[in-house]
């Protein structure tokens, strides 16, 4: 036929492509990291030369020194390991609850219109407020801790897939009609996929906001956890403790968003946006 | 094969898109719906697709009347509306029940070869259009509408498109109906050209061509249909204010 001529050949360098992704990658690494290497050095020789008070200011080698510490006699792990549990489930919890609720919301206008203004009100109160009324509920256990957490999860996650199932291009659905496809095979083959990129925007901002709640309730009442090292550090007047745990966040929190951020990409190599273009 | 009788469409807002169209198509006829914007020829396509049911009279496929999505009919719109998630191949058996070769054998045909595994962003406007034609033969329609399909492209791929459509045609022996506000488009793929005009629109006049396709693209036979076309239009006259 004589199309065939019209069209350029489909076959790129795969391989040679993949490598130089790496080493841009490896250089935005290297750039990203000058910044935070030089105020480390300053800390650590103002530090040294007695600038920053050792007890309200701690060097980094200290602070460093205290995690290894901990990490070596165990009880690093075990206060990870509980946050990490804590968080996983009331994430767990909370987007499970907004995937059913936001779907329906999203997809039936009547469901919409029934509870969205009630969802609306309660996303209006601080979630913090819960917590006096959780731990009346369910005393100061594990439960009250992972409910707080899936009550923040929730709200990002159900706002993002609604507003994402509503933003399903029309024209989509109709490529769907013409085939005649049933309500449940729209939603499959059309709704979701579509809506996918929201839901995925909505799980990380989820997820930031379970990290926030997990450290409200540890301070709260709680004898493990990273949370509770903060408050021990406050009481037995540990600097280097309280900013052992706050690294320890934002190494968490920065792992556990790089794992979600790695899985969006992956599954939506698709869309065609100026960051992949690049 | 395909008949409409006295079809209307009238908006909820009381406006009307059309009226009292009648119009009986042939099988393996080319018929190109022409006409200014607002016309309603677009609302005309999309009742007979099924798309649109609130509409007063008959369509009638095969003597049967219609009130829904046929699987007879397939659709191609003025975007090429691909899933931006599927792979050209998966948005071709997009319609089917299961992958089969059926999706190769079209992907072939619409000249994509090779490009199975590409994205819809990695297509230019043309080659996403052919996805899309391929997308709407997978499922074997005996009746193609097309709504401006070719409207959004350049020239040179307009008419690349166009021999395309022709050659469609002559293999799978297709009754098309074009939308089209494309004058030569008509002249140079229809058997029958139905000419829209008014707000709602009604049907002016039918026009026969009796030429062979393919045609000439500089035709003088043409040429002068095309002129009689533009003043059925109205469009002969330009005021300047």
């Amino acid at each position: 036929m004589s199309m065939k001529a019209t069209v350029a050949s489909p076959k790129i360098e795969e391989k040679r492509k993949k490598n130089l992704q790496w080493s841009t990658k490896a250089r935005n690494a290297a750039l990203g990291s000058i910044v935070p290497i030089i105020l480390m050095i300053a800390w650590e020789y103002l530090s040294g030369t007695g600038v920053f008070p050792p007890h309200l200011l701690p060097a980094p080698s200290i602070i460093f020194q205290s995690l290894l510490n901990m990490a070596v006699d165990g009880s690093l792990w075990g206060h990870t390991g509980i946050t990490l549990y804590r968080l996983f489930i009331g994430f767990l919890i909370g987007t499970a609850a907004a995937v059913v609720v936001g779907a329906g919301v999203g997809y039936f206008a009547k469901a919409e219109s029934l509870f969205d203004p009630l969802i609306q009100a309660f996303r209006s109160i601080p979630s913090l407020a819960w917590v006096p009324l959780f731990i009346l509920w369910m005393g100061i256990g594990e439960p009250s801790k992972v409910v707080l957490i899936a009550v923040g999860v929730f709200f990002p996650v159900y706002l993002n897939i609604v507003s994402g199932i509503q933003g399903v291009d029309r024209k989509l659905i109709e490529v769907g009609k013409i085939y005649n496809f049933s309500s449940l095979k729209l939603i499959k083959r059309i709704i979701l996929p579509a809506a996918l990129p929201s839901f995925l925007v909505g799980l990380r901002s989820g997820l930031g906001l379970g990290w926030m709640f997990v450290v409200a309730a540890e301070l709260m009442g709680a004898s493990t956890g990273i949370g509770y090292l903060l408050v021990y550090g406050q009481n037995t007047y540990s600097p280097e403790l309280i900013i052992s745990s706050i690294v320890l966040f934002a190494i968490l929190g920065k792992i556990t968003d790089s794992i979600l951020k790695g899985l969006e990409s992956k599954a939506l190599h698709w869309q065609d946006t100026i960051e992949r273009k690049a | 094969m395909l008949a409409i009788e006295n079809v209307s469409r009238t908006f909820s807002n009381g406006e009307t898109g059309f009226k009292h169209i009648n119009l009986s198509v042939n099988e393996g006829e080319v018929i190109g719906i022409l006409g200014t914007s607002g016309c309603g020829k677009s609302t005309l396509l999309r009742v007979l697709s099924g798309l649109d049911h609130h509409y007063e009279g008959h369509v009638k496929i095969d003597g049967v009347a219609v009130k829904a999505v046929h699987e007879k009919v397939g659709m191609i719109f003025q975007e090429p509306r691909l899933m931006p998630w599927l792979k050209v191949i998966e948005n071709i058996s997009f319609g089917l029940e299961e992958k089969d070769a059926k999706a190769v054998h079209y992907l072939e045909s619409v000249g994509l070869t090779g490009f199975d595994n590409h994205y819809p962003k990695d297509l230019s406007g043309g080659m996403a259009q052919r996805v899309a034609i391929a997308r709407a033969l997978v499922t074997n329609p005996e009746i193609l509408l097309l709504d401006e399909p070719f409207s959004a492209l350049d020239a040179f791929t307009k008419m690349q498109l166009q021999d395309l459509l022709l050659e469609i045609w002559q293999k799978y022996h297709s009754t098309i109906l074009l939308v089209t506000h494309d004058i030569d488009e008509t002249l140079y793929l229809c058997d029958r050209i139905i000419i829209l005009r008014g707000q709602p629109g009604e049907i002016y006049e039918e026009l026969k061509i009796n030429a062979c396709k393919p045609r000439a693209r500089g035709d003088l036979e043409l040429a002068k249909m095309k002129e009689q076309i533009l003043h059925l239009l109205d469009l002969t006259h330009v005021d300047i204010k």
